[in-house]
């Protein structure tokens, strides 16, 4: 396995077995948002603590991103030839909080609103020293019992 | 306080051109002092903006140093919007009586590519290909679609209504028609959202000359009254470009308040709007504005849409002059494109696109992070 490297210190735990976005939750107004933050965007409280999300919640809304995004600010530095679509989506995590995420999948057919989905930590690109830049993503909850998605 | 007139107005074409953005600007601001038979020099206070072309106030340059007060106007998509309302209260509240609203811009091809740092994002949301308010789109309307009912078509529907709308002005960018076909087999930029149902960033300017109510007939014999110019941010809850999260405590977008705040400021409910201009950043924009902007209820836009309600002829035409899809989005520039083609339209200067009987029209647009400014005019 290449070298890896993350995108971002505080956005993710990481090394884990079982991965968990870090927000903040503001005790006052009973908000959480992602990533953390110093201020409720709803009472401006500035009493905030660490939360560490759910990994599991349900697909809200999504599309495909369907050609290369600029570089900057996109780290990818794929030509458009070898350029591969990626599923991008909103997951409702439980009530407390809906957080944007790339998806793993990106085929139209496989993907619907309502369908449960799970964080995982994938290499999404290679930095200028060969090493793979490692993001969070959300992917769809495999059932094995009856092998197919959930 | 005083009532607020535009007397004049001017443009130049949308597209892509040799001139500066600030030049375009220029030569709009030109079409409009002569299109009230005024001088530069009778203008007594200006606001304008560009988001990728200068400041606009070093302008003067161009127009002649006269010593006016000109305010720099920065605001994203409602960057036009700014200005016409800064212009508005600057006449409202007294401080002059003939004042110049101008915008115009000059974007690189392809999509914007925005800083993170600038709307207050971390760098990974850009490093990690989140950072793309096509995406923003595709998924607002995507969410809209499951909820309402909308469909592929009907998101199609609009945007060959407005390359229809765009094929009659001579300052329309995209010009050729389109077929339903033609929009929906296009290249998938985002799902659902095809190329053709995208605008793309361009260039252009409007200007608009406003004048206090009282003096209007003195620089036209049809002046358009601007009764109402109201901009709102985002309250808690509403879904925004480059939201990284979202709370389940589902909120309105800020057009729902510029809207009912603009309705209320004119003294006008929607059902006596004659035409619109709802910001078309993409087809399903224009579907979801209609709503948030009191024109019609969620959902309703499906039958309307299909029944061609929205085309010029229709109940309630929509994007009469093409809208973004066929002007392009020149960011400074578009607000003030929406209140230049209104004007044209209760004046009864729109030719092939003409509006019968219009009297009371209505502009909206949207932008990042958040904002949205609303007009109504009437003759």
């Amino acid at each position: 396995m290449s070298e890896q490297v993350l995108v971002a210190e505080g956005v993710f735990t990481w090394p884990s077995d079982e991965p968990q976005l870090i927000g903040s939750h503001f005790p006052e107004s009973g908000v959480t948002v992602f990533p953390r933050a110093g201020a409720c965007p709803k009472t401006a409280s500035r009493v905030a603590e660490d939360v560490l999300l759910p990994r599991r919640g349900t697909l809200w809304s999504w599309t495909i991103q369907g050609f290369p995004p600029k570089n900057p600010p996109y780290i990818g530095t794929e030509s458009p030839k070898d350029f591969k679509p990626y599923g991008v989506g909103y997951i409702q995590l439980g009530d407390q909080v809906i957080v944007e995420s790339r998806l793993t999948v990106s085929d139209p057919a496989q993907i619907e609103i309502g369908m449960e989905m799970e964080m995982v930590v994938v290499p999404f690109a290679i930095d200028a020293e060969g090493r793979e830049v490692l993001t969070y993503a959300f992917a769809p909850v495999q059932h094995p019992e009856n092998g197919a998605n959930s | 306080m005083s009532d607020v007139a535009i007397v004049g107005i001017g443009i130049h074409p949308f597209g892509r051109h040799e001139l500066s953005g600030m030049e375009q600007g220029a030569v709009a601001a030109r079409a409009a002092l002569a299109d009230a038979g005024v001088e530069w020099s009778d203008v007594q206070y200006a606001f304008g903006g560009s988001s990728a072309a200068g400041n606009a106030d070093t302008m003067v340059s161009m127009l002649g140093l006269t010593g006016l007060p000109f305010i720099n106007v920065a605001n994203g998509c409602a960057t036009g919007g700014s200005a016409l309302i800064s212009g508005y209260n600057a006449i409202k509240a007294g401080a002059a009586d003939l004042v110049m609203a101008i915008g115009f811009d000059k974007h690189p091809r392809g999509a914007f590519d925005p800083d993170p740092a600038a709307f207050g994002l971390e760098k990974w949301y850009g490093d990690t290909g989140l950072m793309l308010t096509t995406q923003f789109f595709g998924m607002k309307i995507q969410r809209y679609m499951h909820q309402y009912g909308i469909t592929r078509s009907t998101l199609a529907k609009v945007a060959v209504k407005n390359f229809e709308n765009g094929s009659k002005n001579e300052n329309a960018w995209r010009r050729k028609p389109m077929s339903e076909d033609e929009v929906l087999n296009a290249a998938m930029l985002s799902e659902p959202l095809t190329q053709y149902m995208f605008c793309s960033p361009g260039e252009g300017g409007v200007a608009l000359v406003l004048a206090n109510a009282d003096r209007a007939k003195e620089y036209t014999s049809k002046p358009v009254y601007l009764k109402s110019a109201v901009l709102r941010s985002r309250p808690f809850g509403s879904f925004e470009v480059f939201n990284s999260w979202l709370s389940p405590d589902r909120g309105d977008s800020p057009s729902v308040a510029a809207a009912k705040g603009a309705f209320e400021m004119a003294g006008v409910s929607p059902d006596e709007i004659s035409f619109a201009q709802v910001q078309d950043t993409e087809s399903g924009a224009e579907i979801m504005h209609m709503a948030e902007t009191g024109l019609c209820a969620d959902g309703d836009q499906e039958r309307m849409i299909q029944m061609g309600e929205t085309n010029l002829g229709g109940r309630l035409p929509i994007n009469t002059d093409g809208g973004c899809l066929a002007n392009g989005e020149p960011i400074g520039a578009s607000g003030l494109r929406q209140v230049y083609e209104s004007v044209l339209q209760l004046q009864g200067r729109a030719g092939a696109r003409q509006v019968e009987n219009a009297s009371t029209a209505f502009t909206h647009v949207y932008g990042a992070p958040g904002i949205s400014a609303c007009t109504v005019l009437t003759v």
